[in-house]
């Protein structure tokens, strides 16, 4: 038995990957539903119905695919140039807080259409530099930015607690580590009344879009494909490798930066240590889930939301560790690698 | 002076070796992998798994050695899956090894709460008690400072010693290097890279279970999610400051403790002068610049992070 590369990769099978994939992640924890003691299919209903059954848990997977979107495209466009942003967390920390730092201080009493589109740009700002530090280490000294972007995600967090309980303390909280309001004209507007949902999702969506354009019909798009299929030709037909990646950087990162903005401005209004459950390394998945495509990234986000919002739902009624939620998910990155790798390989005896 | 007092007290050095003993065994593990060719970003998820596991185990009634060696089997299970998914598969080391994190550490969790219901103190179990040397743990000063250790923390230091040893004195070490350098290289002289890598990253991945079971039985008597928190990924940065040998990543290790411990003595004398956060930026911090400072010397595995398939260039 050995393995044989494909000539082509058949469309079919490229889009039957990740459905592959996501049905045996699911059997497997079906495996650990079925190990907790709790009935299967009934538990893969309850997700179901968790997720989309009720207005209140259809809008909140919406909201929770929202910073996913970003944190996907994030990952996509980065992994796409072999730019391994593993950073995202922290630039979604960084983008939030940067705005809970300016939005009710240096930007107080502008008008809303002013407000917002400001706030938001600097949270992209954050987060383009936050992701210039691991890959100025990489370009400069030659460092791997997968263990710095890593490393700088604990950093991020730290100063993000040192702000809340420091300079950027809400006084009128209690005592409790959060930072000051970004106030209610820095708010999203909502999409649906007395939801959490907010512009957000349709923001991230036209930026999905906008990224699909800018990878397929430009040239910064196929510079960057180029340099991540292969640098050293890349550089020998003439593609400015270094400012290419930098270019890769400022959009990966500025997009992680915009979800931790968008987060804060669409939903809390404030920022604490926990505003993310691991959004930034979701983001990964996601993009995996989409084979790195822009326009896969929204199915994928949704299909992360909806295992965290309905897996929440499931745990809750069949008292089942929510845990599984991330588990699922984690899973479906493995299966998803596995799948791709089968897309390009077939097996022959 | 009272900051340099710090270093004349015999605690400080205990708590060297005590906050080293985890990062030895990780960084030794990932070493293993990497002379293979293969970067294990699995780390922290093995090390997650293999501190939930060995709890787990020594809190239904097993041996606090058992748990030890329930953790490293398990953890070379995951080190199989992640081998079959890079070295059989060839698939990215980088994106699989961030998979295998995530989902080990998911699964620690699930595995945790399903096993003990949610409680307002963690239950704890007995850890590992100081081993009393004869003679040597009664020497004044060194007794405390260095002889005043748990079973685990020797066995740490003795493995840098024995790996040493088999990877540049023994056939079986000079074939891992081979298929590290040059697999092709080894495979005309008989060595199946192949059979090297799975085996390396499945030891390798045991070693860093162990590292993580240390955590719960010996450092801490409990267990909590993120209680590893990103001692991995340093693992992975003194593998480099390392230069992939395991005499200085058993330096690297002790120097990054040193360090570690000092910066907690640090914060009780400074007190709240200092933001607290400040100091527990200092480890990740200075994993960073280990890396800055050693990465354009680093003598890497030429043959890192590129997978081998037979007959393709």
């Amino acid at each position: 038995m050995r393995l044989e590369r494909r000539a082509h990769r058949p469309l079919v099978l490229v889009l039957l990957a990740p459905v592959i994939a996501i049905m045996a992640a699911l059997a497997i924890a079906g495996v650990l539903i079925a190990m907790a003691g709790a009935p299967v299919l009934e538990a893969y209903r309850l997700i179901l119905t968790g997720a989309f059954g009720t207005r209140l848990g259809f809008t909140e997977t919406l909201t929770r695919a929202t910073p996913l979107m970003l944190t996907g495209l994030a990952a996509a466009v980065a992994f796409r140039a072999r730019v391994w942003n593993i950073g995202a967390e922290g630039q979604f920390y960084l983008g939030a807080i940067a705005v809970a730092a300016v939005a009710a201080t240096v930007f107080s009493g502008w008008p809303p259409y002013l407000l917002i589109p400001a706030a938001l740009m600097v949270g992209a700002i954050a987060g383009m530099v936050m992701l210039l530090v691991p890959l100025g280490l990489r370009l400069r000294f030659g460092v791997d930015e997968v263990v710095t972007s890593l490393l700088l995600n604990f950093v991020v967090v730290l100063f993000v607690s040192m702000m809340i309980e420091g300079p950027l303390k809400d006084p009128l909280a209690f005592g409790w580590p959060q930072s000051i309001p970004v106030g209610p004209e820095a708010m999203l507007p909502k999409l649906i009344d007395r939801t959490r949902l907010h512009i957000g999702l349709v923001i991230a969506i036209v930026i999905a879009v906008l990224v699909y354009f800018l990878q397929s019909r430009t040239v910064f798009g196929m510079q960057s494909r180029a340099a991540g299929l292969s640098p050293t030709a890349a550089v020998f037909s003439g593609v400015p490798l270094a400012k290419t990646l930098i270019k890769v950087a400022c959009l990966s990162g500025g997009l992680a930066g915009l979800a931790g903005a968008i987060e804060v401005m669409g939903v809390k209004g404030y920022v604490t240590t926990d505003l993310s459950p691991g959004y930034g390394y979701s983001g990964i998945i996601v993009a995996m889930l989409a084979n790195l495509h822009p326009i896969g990234v929204i199915a994928a986000a949704l299909f992360t939301a909806t295992m965290f919002v309905g897996a929440d739902s499931m745990g809750r009624a069949l008292g089942i560790p929510s845990y599984i939620a991330d588990v699922t998910v984690s899973l479906s990155l493995l299966t998803m690698l596995v799948s791709i790798f089968f897309t390009q390989y077939r097996i022959r005896r | 002076m009272e900051l340099l007092e710090i270093f004349t007290s015999a605690g400080i050095w205990g708590a060297v070796l005590r906050i080293a003993t985890p990062l030895i065994f990780g960084t030794l593990g990932a070493l293993i992998c990497e002379r293979a060719g293969v970067l294990n970003l699995g780390i922290e998820g093995i090390m997650t798994f293999g501190a939930m596991i060995g709890w787990l185990t020594v809190f239904n009634g097993g041996d606090l050695w058992v748990g030890l060696l329930a953790a490293a089997a398990f953890g070379a299970v995951f080190g199989l899956l992640h081998a079959g998914m890079t070295v059989t598969l060839g698939l990215s080391q980088h994106v699989t090894g961030l998979g295998i994190t995530l989902f080990a550490s998911s699964l620690s969790y699930f595995i945790f709460r399903l096993a003990v219901p949610l409680a307002s103190s963690p239950p704890t179990i007995e850890p590992f008690q100081p081993l009393v040397i004869p003679y040597l743990s009664a020497l004044p000063f060194f007794g405390d400072a260095l002889f005043n250790q748990t079973a685990p923390t020797y066995l740490a230091i003795l493995l840098a010693v024995i790996l040493a040893y088999v990877l540049f004195r023994t056939p079986l070490g000079l074939a891992v290097r081979m298929t590290g350098e040059n697999p092709h290289g080894a495979e005309a002289q008989g060595v199946n890279p192949i059979a090297v890598r799975i085996g390396a990253v499945m030891v390798g991945s045991a070693l860093m279970a162990v590292g993580g079971a240390f955590l719960t039985l010996s450092a801490f008597n409990s267990f909590f999610p993120t209680m590893v928190q990103g001692r991995g990924w340093v693992c992975i940065a003194l593998v480099v400051f390392a230069s992939w040998r395991p005499g200085r990543a058993l330096l690297g290790a002790l120097l990054f403790a040193l360090f570690d411990a000092y910066q907690l003595r640090l914060q009780a004398v400074l007190g709240k002068a200092v933001p607290y956060q400040l100091f527990l930026m200092v480890p990740y911090v200075l994993s960073i610049i280990a890396l800055i400072v050693t990465a354009r010397r680093a003598r890497v595995p030429q043959a890192l992070m590129q997978p081998y398939r037979r007959g393709e260039r």
